[in-house]
C-alpha cells in the first residue's frame, strides 16, 4: 500500500497527557497538556473543550499557552465546580478523554500602540499569553491584574516581565486603581479578560473616554462549534455565538446584565453535583 | 392468495414510555417479519426501489427475509447501503419506497422499513460480516464531518480501495444521528455499531476536529489528499428572532438535543452535563425535531408539552407516525399560533409566552398556504421552558474559512447536482450542507452521488 504523507496533522489524537501540574493559588491549578495541533495552530482568545471521562461534561478553556515544539498546550484551571475539580484532581502522567480545539477566533493582535490588559482570577493566564503577543506585534503594553485576596493572584512576575509597565491590585482595590490610572495615562485600546464585574467596571471606565475596548466572554457553551447557541449573546441588540463570533467582542456593545443572567442557569445543578462530590458519589 | 393486512410493529404503551427513554418501537419477531414479507408481491418491475434514494434492493432482500435468511437480506440490503439498522429506523418510508408500493393503492404497502430493521438488528447480533478487502489506489480523500451524508461516502469509497480519513467536530462520530434524533427512536448503541461498521471497512476516524479551525479545506488537499467531501451539516440553530429569546429556559432545539442525547442530561447526575425542564415546557416548529423534542421533553418530567406552530395539522411537516406518537404521549398541539414575545420574571427566567392565532391565506412561494395573524387574538401560556426547534441553518466554519468556495445566500454551499462538486476543483459536498436541513436518507443520496464523482475524479487524476 503506498502512503502520501500528510505535511501536518490535521486533527487531535489522544491520548491528551498530562505533562507538568503546579497549583497556581488554592484553587487554580496550571496543566500542561500533550495536543500537538492545538500547539502549532492555537493562538490567544481562542478555547479548547476538554471532556474528562465517559460521563463528563464538555469543559471550555481559554487558551492559557501553547508550546508548538513540545506540542502541548497549557491551561489554567480554577476548580469552581466538580467537572473542573474531577480535571484539577488530575495528575501528570493521567490523560484527559477529549480534547477539541482551537475553537472560537483568536483575539486580533495588530499594532494599537498604548495598550491596557486587564485580568482577574484564573483569567490571569490567558491574559499573560495575550500581552507575549501584543508585545510582539510593537505595543506598548500597561498590564494590571487582580484577585480578590492576595493568595488567589499568580503570575505577578511573568506579567510584570511581559509588560513594560504592570500594577498588581488586591482585595478589590482594583477599581480605585484602574480609575486613577485612567486620569492618568492614555490608552489607544484595552483587552480585558476575567470576571464579568471587573469587565463592567473596566466598560465604565473607558466608555466616557471613548477608549475600544475587548472583552473575552465565557457563557455556557456546549458543542463550542456553533451547534447549541447556549453560548448566545446581546452585542449591540443582534444575538451572537461567542463560540464561532466571538469569544472576543466590542465590550461596549454587550449586554451584561443577560450575560450574567444566563452564566447563573445551571448554579443550581452545579450545587447538586457539588454535593455529591464531597460526599463521594461523583 | 389474498393478502392479509400489514403486520403491526409493537410498541411501548404511551405511559411506559413517557417514563424511560428506552426504544418506543420494539421491532418485529421472526414471525412476525415472515409474514409481512410474505405480502410482497415481487413485482417484476418493482416501484419501491425507485423510490429509494440510495437504490436498495427492496425485493431481493424481502425474498431473502421469505426464505428465512435474514442476514443474507441484511448483506443485500448493505450493498448497496452501510447503515440499514438506522434507515429502518428513521426513514420516511413512507414518502419513499413505500409510497409507491403497489399494494398501497387498494390496502397498506409493505412494511419495508420495519423488514430493513428486522433484518439489520439480526445481522448485528449475528455477527458482521465484512466485504473483501480491495487493492488500494493509493488515492487518499478527506471526508468532513461524520454524519449520514459523510458515512456513506466514506463508506462508498473505502470499499473501492481509497484511504478515507473522516473529520468530526464532537467527541463522538455520526453526527445528527447521535447529537439529534433522540435515544428512544434511534438508540445511540445502534448507531455506534454501524460506524464500527464503517471503521472496520478501513476508515479513519479523527475526532475532536473541526475542520476549518485545526486546518482549512486547501490545507487538507495540499497536505496529501486527492479529494475533499463536506459533509458539516445544518448545525447552526435558527431562532424566531422576538422579543426575550434570551431569556433563561429558552433553548435552541440543538441545545435541548444535544445535552439530551449526546451528553446523555437524561442521566444527571449520573452524567454530569445538566438540564433544566420545568412543569410547562412549549416546543416551537412542526417538524421532526419539533417532535423529538416534545417527546424529549415528557421524559425529563414536563407535565405539559405543547407544540407551538404557525401553520394546520395538515402542513405539520413532521412525520405522520412521529406527530401520532406525540399525540399518543399527551403533547398538547396548540396549533395555527405564533410566538410573539418571550416573557421573564424579574430573575430574567421565562415565566409566558405571548402568541397570536394564525390563519391561512394564499399560497406562498413553498407552495404552503402562509400563515396571517388575527388580529386581537393574543393569548399567554405559561411556560418554564421553551424550544424553539424552526430549522437550521449550515454550520458557517467551512464557508468562512474555504476561500473561492461559492456559498448561496442561505449559507448553503452550491454544488453541482449530477456530481455534487463545488466551485473549488477536487472539493465535493453533500447532505444538510448543501440542501439545508433535510433527512438523513436524502444525506445519504448525497453521499453516493458524490462518492461515484469523487471515485472519477481521483482515479482520472494526475498524480
Amino acid at each position: 500500500m503506498s502512503h502520501k504523507q500528510c505535511s501536518a496533522p490535521f486533527s487531535n489524537t489522544p491520548p491528551y497527557r498530562i505533562v507538568k501540574k503546579r497549583t497556581m493559588t488554592p484553587n487554580v491549578k496550571m496543566l500542561e497538556v500533550e495536543a500537538e495541533v492545538v500547539a502549532k495552530r492555537g493562538k490567544p482568545g481562542q478555547f479548547v473543550i476538554l471532556r474528562v471521562d465517559e460521563r463528563g461534561e464538555r469543559i471550555p478553556i481559554t487558551l492559557g499557552g501553547t508550546h508548538p515544539k513540545k506540542g502541548t498546550i497549557t491551561l489554567y484551571i480554577a476548580e469552581v465546580g466538580s467537572s473542573s475539580q474531577q480535571l484539577g484532581a488530575l495528575n501528570v502522567g493521567d490523560s484527559i478523554l477529549n480534547l477539541s480545539g482551537p475553537l472560537g477566533n483568536p483575539t486580533e493582535v495588530k499594532g494599537y500602540g498604548n495598550v491596557l490588559c486587564v485580568a482577574n482570577g484564573v483569567f490571569i493566564g490567558a491574559h499573560v499569553f495575550l500581552v507575549k503577543s501584543l508585545k510582539r506585534e510593537g505595543n506598548r503594553i500597561f498590564s494590571v491584574i487582580g484577585a480578590r485576596t492576595p493568595d488567589q493572584l499568580f503570575m505577578v512576575d511573568e506579567a510584570r516581565k511581559a509588560s513594560d509597565e504592570s500594577l498588581v491590585a488586591e482585595d478589590g482595590e482594583g477599581f480605585g486603581l484602574l480609575k486613577r490610572l485612567f486620569a492618568e495615562k492614555r490608552f489607544d485600546h484595552v483587552f480585558t479578560i476575567g470576571s464579568t464585574s471587573m469587565q463592567r467596571f473596566v466598560l465604565d471606565l473607558t466608555r466616557p473616554l471613548g477608549i475600544p475596548t475587548t472583552v473575552s466572554l465565557f457563557p455556557i457553551m456546549v458543542d463550542g462549534s456553533g451547534m447549541c447557541g447556549a453560548c448566545r449573546v446581546t452585542v449591540g441588540g443582534h444575538t451572537r455565538f461567542a463560540c464561532v463570533n466571538g469569544p472576543d467582542f466590542d465590550g461596549h456593545d454587550v449586554d451584561f446584565d443577560e450575560l450574567v443572567s444566563r452564566m447563573r442557569y445551571y448554579t443550581p445543578q452545579e450545587k447538586i453535583t457539588m454535593v455529591l462530590r464531597e460526599r463521594g458519589v461523583l | 392468495m389474498p393478502i392479509g393486512p400489514q403486520i403491526e410493529m409493537p410498541k411501548q404503551s404511551p405511559e411506559q414510555r413517557t417514563r424511560n427513554f428506552d426504544e418506543v418501537a420494539c421491532g418485529y419477531d421472526e414471525g412476525m417479519a415472515a409474514a409481512e414479507a410474505s405480502r410482497c408481491l415481487t413485482c417484476p418491475k418493482p416501484q419501491c426501489v425507485p423510490g429509494c434514494p440510495v437504490g436498495v434492493d427492496i425485493p431481493g432482500f424481502i425474498r431473502l427475509v421469505k426464505e428465512g435468511k435474514p442476514v443474507e437480506a441484511a448483506r443485500r440490503i448493505k450493498q448497496m447501503n452501510a447503515l440499514p439498522a438506522i434507515c429502518g429506523r428513521v426513514c420516511p418510508q413512507e414518502e419513499q419506497c413505500q409510497k409507491n408500493c403497489v399494494l398501497g393503492v387498494r390496502g397498506a404497502p409493505v412494511a419495508i422499513g420495519r423488514l430493513e430493521r428486522f433484518v439489520s438488528d439480526i445481522e448485528r447480533v449475528s455477527g458482521v460480516e465484512m466485504p473483501e478487502i480491495v487493492s488500494s489506489t493509493g488515492k487518499r480523500v478527506a471526508v468532513v464531518g461524520s454524519g449520514p451524508a459523510g458515512l456513506t461516502v466514506a463508506a462508498e469509497l473505502v470499499k473501492l480501495g481509497h484511504e478515507v480519513d473522516v473529520y468530526e467536530s464532537l467527541h463522538e462520530a455520526g453526527g445528527v444521528l447521535m447529537y439529534g434524533i433522540p435515544q428512544f427512536r434511534l438508540p445511540k448503541e445502534i448507531v455506534q455499531s454501524e460506524i464500527e461498521y464503517v471503521r472496520k471497512l478501513g476508515v479513519k476516524m479523527h475526532l475532536d476536529s473541526t475542520v476549518g479551525r485545526i486546518a482549512t479545506v486547501s490545507e487538507l488537499l495540499g497536505g496529501g489528499f486527492d479529494a475533499i467531501f463536506i459533509g458539516s451539516g445544518a448545525g447552526l440553530p435558527n431562532f424566531l428572532e422576538v422579543p426575550g429569546e434570551n431569556l433563561n429556559g429558552v433553548y435552541s432545539a440543538n441545545e435541548f438535543l444535544i445535552r439530551t442525547n449526546l451528553m446523555k442530561a437524561y442521566k444527571f447526575p449520573e452524567y454530569r452535563t445538566p438540564i433544566q425542564v420545568g412543569k410547562r415546557v412549549a416546543v416551537i416548529g412542526g417538524g421532526n425535531v419539533a417532535m423529538d423534542s416534545a417527546r424529549c421533553a415528557l421524559r425529563l418530567g414536563a407535565e405539559k408539552v405543547y407544540i407551538v406552530y404557525r401553520r394546520g395539522l395538515e402542513e405539520l411537516p413532521a412525520r405522520h407516525e412521529e406527530v401520532e406518537n406525540a399525540r399518543e404521549e399527551g403533547v398538547i398541539f396548540e396549533l395555527l399560533t405564533n410566538p410573539m414575545r418571550f416573557l421573564g420574571d424579574s430573575r430574567g427566567y421565562l415565566s409566558r409566552m405571548e402568541c397570536v392565532k394564525m390563519r391561512l391565506g394564499e399560497p406562498d412561494s413553498s407552495g404552503r398556504r402562509r400563515p396571517i395573524p388575527v388580529e386581537g387574538s393574543n393569548f399567554f401560556i405559561d411556560v418554564e421552558n421553551a424550544v424553539v426547534a424552526v430549522g437550521q441553518s449550515p454550520n458557517p466554519i467551512i464557508q468562512q474559512t474555504t476561500v473561492g468556495l461559492e456559498v448561496s445566500r442561505h449559507g448553503t454551499i452550491v454544488v453541482d447536482e449530477e456530481t455534487m462538486g463545488t466551485t473549488l476543483e477536487g472539493v465535493y459536498a453533500g447532505g444538510d450542507v448543501v440542501s439545508g436541513a433535510a433527512t438523513v436518507i436524502s444525506a445519504m443520496g448525497a453521499g453516493k452521488t458524490a462518492a461515484k464523482a469523487i471515485h472519477k475524479y481521483v482515479m482520472e487524476k494526475r498524480a
